[in-house]
């Protein structure tokens, strides 16, 4: 029988994917923010998760909220970042001192 | 026994597609690697029994999310194989550290399934005779509709953000501008030559 516990394993284990998914392209923002996205992913599961199995809808209706942010944050990360491509022609992590005094 | 089967497959290529799209060498793959896992993702929140948030995954997700990255990914004239450099230096270093955060976050697990969590008062109990979608929908619209409406202005900000940002007027522009046309006046556009014989006209 499924628990609660595996889908909290499972939740724990896609987290440190995105976690570990950051770590290893320091230098492409793209994949840094599509590992923001799995991590936001794997909150979703935890929330949806506690939600099925203590029947309280408010888990779901929260996971909902976490989804819109998501969204939004995908938009505008992703807008930044083209501007910053037409303006530098580069995307790389390491390239963005331009504040650095 | 089917629930497990189901269960484990959908998790099982969860996280296979998560560690492609962390991996995969061209981000186009990575971004169709993202997509399956969202797939996947909402069909473990179908096992669940959240129908709602599982069809939401998926359009939101899939239907907008996964394609303004691939939009993103393919329009940006970059070259990737220069942005991988170091993946191999920093593999040894994070998958130490993924590997604790992992074993710390399922020992947290394994302590809580020592005793189960028990609700006195529930906020919004599952009802029994409707459907997960309106039952939803019953919570949303009342307990929660302040909290609807401010993530209806969070999306709101997030696409005046992104439009202000990533618009720009052309400076080759040559829409008419009636202002700059009325505020013409004669003596600016027109000029009195007295041209002698045999001599170019300097314009």
């Amino acid at each position: 029988m499924i628990g609660l516990e595996h889908y909290l394993v499972v939740s724990a284990i896609l987290f440190v994917m995105g976690v570990l998914g950051i770590f290893l392209n320091r230098k492409n923002v793209i994949i840094i923010l599509m590992a923001i996205e799995l991590i936001l992913l794997s909150v979703n599961i935890n929330l949806v998760a506690f939600s099925a199995y203590l029947h309280d809808l408010v888990g779901q209706v929260f996971a909902m909220f976490v989804l819109t942010v998501a969204a939004g944050e995908a938009a505008i990360g992703l807008a930044i970042l083209v501007i910053y491509f037409r303006n530098r022609g580069t995307i790389a992590v390491d390239d963005v001192d331009r504040l650095r005094g | 026994m089917i629930q497990a089967f189901a269960f484990y497959l959908f998790a099982g290529l969860m996280i296979l597609s998560a560690g492609l799209t962390i991996t995969a060498r061209n981000p186009v793959h990575s971004v169709l690697w993202l997509i399956l896992a969202f797939f996947n993702a909402a069909g473990l929140m179908l096992l669940l029994g959240a129908e709602f948030i599982a069809m939401l995954l998926v359009i939101v997700y899939v239907g907008a999310v996964a394609v303004l990255f691939l939009f993103v990914v393919m329009m940006l004239d970059i070259d990737f194989a220069e942005l991988r450099a170091g993946f191999t230096r920093y593999l040894g270093i994070g998958s130490v550290l993924a590997v604790a955060l992992a074993a710390e976050i399922v020992i947290a697990v394994a302590v809580h399934s020592a005793g189960p969590i028990e609700l006195s008062n529930r906020i919004g109990p599952t009802p029994a005779t409707i459907s997960n979608v309106q039952a939803i929908g019953e919570l949303l619209y009342t307990r929660y509709l302040y909290v609807f409406e401010a993530a209806g202005l969070v999306l709101l900000v997030a696409m005046i953000g992104a439009i202000v940002l990533t618009h720009r007027t052309r400076r080759d522009d040559r829409a008419q501008n009636a202002s700059r046309q009325i505020a013409r006046r004669p003596h600016e556009a027109t000029r009195l030559v007295n041209q002698p014989v045999g001599e170019g006209v300097e314009l």
